[in-house]
């Protein structure tokens, strides 16, 4: 019982790690929370779920959602942060314009899709399940789970060792010091819009997946765990990010298991409340205080 | 005019309500703290003051008052633990309490649960509504005098000076929480009063959402500007009705150009020239 909870827990916090991945690489680029995250995510997986409607096969779907996705945020940069970047206009209105940017991406999902929710085609899915010993997982759950895993892999390599990665660390640090050094800041905030998008739709789609449901509302139900498991990693730290999300992917499985559903998401709130008043920065969190 | 005050009477409550949503953000945002749990106050004093008015047979005043007291000692509470929290890590734990308070509105047999409560006395008018809003407006006028109002600033621009000289920090986070939780209560008991029925959607995020916009959109620590911004975000869903399938669309593009056009918010305008 516990090991089968545990192993849905994981499931949960793969998807759940994706999309907080993309929110917290924005949050540790520029400091702002970027609200119209959950907009994308929703959005991709409503793009993939057409292409595979119209034939195209579901890996090729896949890919090409996340490029829309990837490209979304960079257009969400262009028209809702970067104006706002070049007059220095603080934390608190970069949010208000990304929930401007949330509010038109819901109207034009809702214009496209309509309002009511949407499945993947039949037999697109696979419903083959895995018995080891006592545990039964979806051949899906582990399909997905091993995308989410390889995904946060070609970041983690991204990061680290690429060129792009080292702009991306740079900025992050100290955008005035980088751009001394000759990193081109708007091309490197584009890229980090890219992935982080791309991240986040790819969450979006694999979600969908998963409950073989799309619909509008989808983004603002992961949005809110998205902020509180970037805050519990401690904002800006990917790998905090990762931890957190498989943490809340435990305590929500858990708390359905042994506790109640109904307070479910009450119990996960609650933990991240309690470790925040612990641990004012997060669980992670090395950098000092920053105002918001 | 009057028929246009009947025909409108619904919006013109539901902006003031608004307005003094915006206002109570806006009395804890003067003292530096975002903290967003203002949909989650309005949500208490709205199930004390209906659940007095239904069960109780409260009038208005007493429903209200009382929703307004459970509002604030609740705030005085909340405030103890997130005291060292500051900037987005104590946004998201407010949102986290708000989150909290409403699955809990929704499990708790004595709230209606996720149906919603309903039954509630109709009895506030556009008079008690903006009677309030000018009683607030006139308490927040007449505080911005006092010295006080002047350790809210200080503790808002450098938290570290305004500790050197001497000012009690806590106690004004503290003070404002209370504060904020006390107007927000009041604009809870006035919104479930003037609808027949609520629910623990009505206080969600999606509200905390609107209240921020409206508060930062106004000019953040201005109380006309909140004012304006409550005004400005209530009429514009009805403006664009017209617009049907596009009128998602085009409020998101106009809040967006508003605050691309404008940063400071709508007291950015005079401000700007002063």
């Amino acid at each position: 019982m516990l090991v089968q909870q545990l192993a849905n827990g994981v499931f949960l916090g793969a998807v759940y790690a994706l999309f907080a991945i993309g929110y917290t690489l924005i949050f540790g680029v520029l400091d702002i929370l970027n609200l119209a995250h959950a907009a994308i995510f929703m959005l991709a997986a409503f793009v993939a779920l057409s292409l595979a409607g119209l034939g195209v096969p579901l890996v090729l779907a896949f890919a090409l959602a996340l490029v829309v996705a990837g490209l979304l945020g960079v257009l969400l940069d262009r028209v809702a942060f970067a104006p706002l970047r070049r007059r220095n206009a603080g934390t608190l209105v970069p949010l208000i314009s990304s929930i401007g940017a949330a509010i038109i991406m819901q109207g034009v999902a809702r214009g496209i899709w309509g309002p009511d929710e949407q499945r993947f085609p039949a037999n697109a899915l696979s419903t083959a399940e895995i018995h080891i010993g006592s545990l039964t997982v979806g051949a899906l759950d582990v399909v997905i789970l091993a995308i989410a895993l390889v995904l946060m892999g070609v970041l983690s390599y991204v990061l680290r060792s690429t060129a792009l990665g080292r702009s991306i660390r740079a900025v992050a640090a100290d955008r005035v010091a980088a751009a001394l050094l000759g990193v081109d800041i708007e091309r490197t905030i584009a890229l980090t819009f890219f992935i982080a998008s791309a991240l986040g739709g790819a969450a979006g789609i694999l979600i969908g997946l998963q409950y073989n449901s799309v619909s509008l509302d989808m983004g603002a139900r992961i949005e809110l765990k998205g902020l509180a498991i970037i805050i519990l990693g401690g904002m800006g730290s990917v790998t905090g990010a990762v931890i957190g999300a498989f943490l809340l992917g435990a305590v929500e499985t858990l708390s359905v298991a042994y506790i109640s559903s109904s307070y479910r998401d009450a119990i996960a709130f609650g933990v991240m409340f309690l470790i925040l008043v612990l641990r004012p920065t997060g669980l992670f969190g090395k950098r000092a205080l920053r105002a918001a | 005019m009057f028929e246009f005050f009947a025909h409108h009477s619904k919006l013109i409550d539901q902006i003031g309500i608004n307005a003094l949503l915006a206002l109570s953000l806006s009395i804890s945002l003067r003292a530096g703290s975002l903290a967003l749990a203002q949909a989650a106050f309005m949500g208490i004093a709205a199930y004390v003051s209906s659940i007095g008015a239904v069960h109780l047979g409260w009038n208005l005043g007493g429903a209200a008052l009382a929703g307004a007291l459970a509002a604030a000692l609740v705030a005085a509470v909340l405030a103890l633990p997130i005291g060292r929290l500051r900037g987005v890590f104590l946004a998201i734990a407010t949102i986290g309490f708000g989150e909290i308070t409403r699955i809990i509105a929704i499990n708790w047999p004595i709230t209606g649960g996720a149906e919603g409560l309903s039954g509630i006395p109709n009895d506030a008018n556009t008079l008690s509504i903006y009677g309030t809003l000018a009683v607030v407006g006139f308490a927040i006028f007449l505080f911005g005098r006092t010295k006080l109002a002047l350790a809210v600033a200080a503790t808002r621009e450098d938290e570290s000076a305004a500790r050197g000289v001497g000012i009690d920090v806590a106690g004004v986070r503290m003070g404002t929480l209370v504060a904020g939780a006390i107007v927000a209560g009041l604009a809870g008991a006035l919104y479930a009063h003037s609808n027949f029925f609520i629910t623990p959607g009505d206080f969600g995020f999606g509200r905390m959402e609107q209240v921020l916009v409206m508060c930062v959109i106004g000019g953040v620590t201005s109380s006309l500007g909140a004012v304006l911004g409550a005004l400005l975000m209530t009429v514009l869903p009805e403006l664009v009705r017209f617009l049907h399938d596009y009128r998602e669309v085009s409020s998101g593009a106009i809040l967006l150009g508003i605050i691309l056009f404008s940063p400071a918010g709508i007291a950015g305008l005079w401000q700007r020239r002063t």
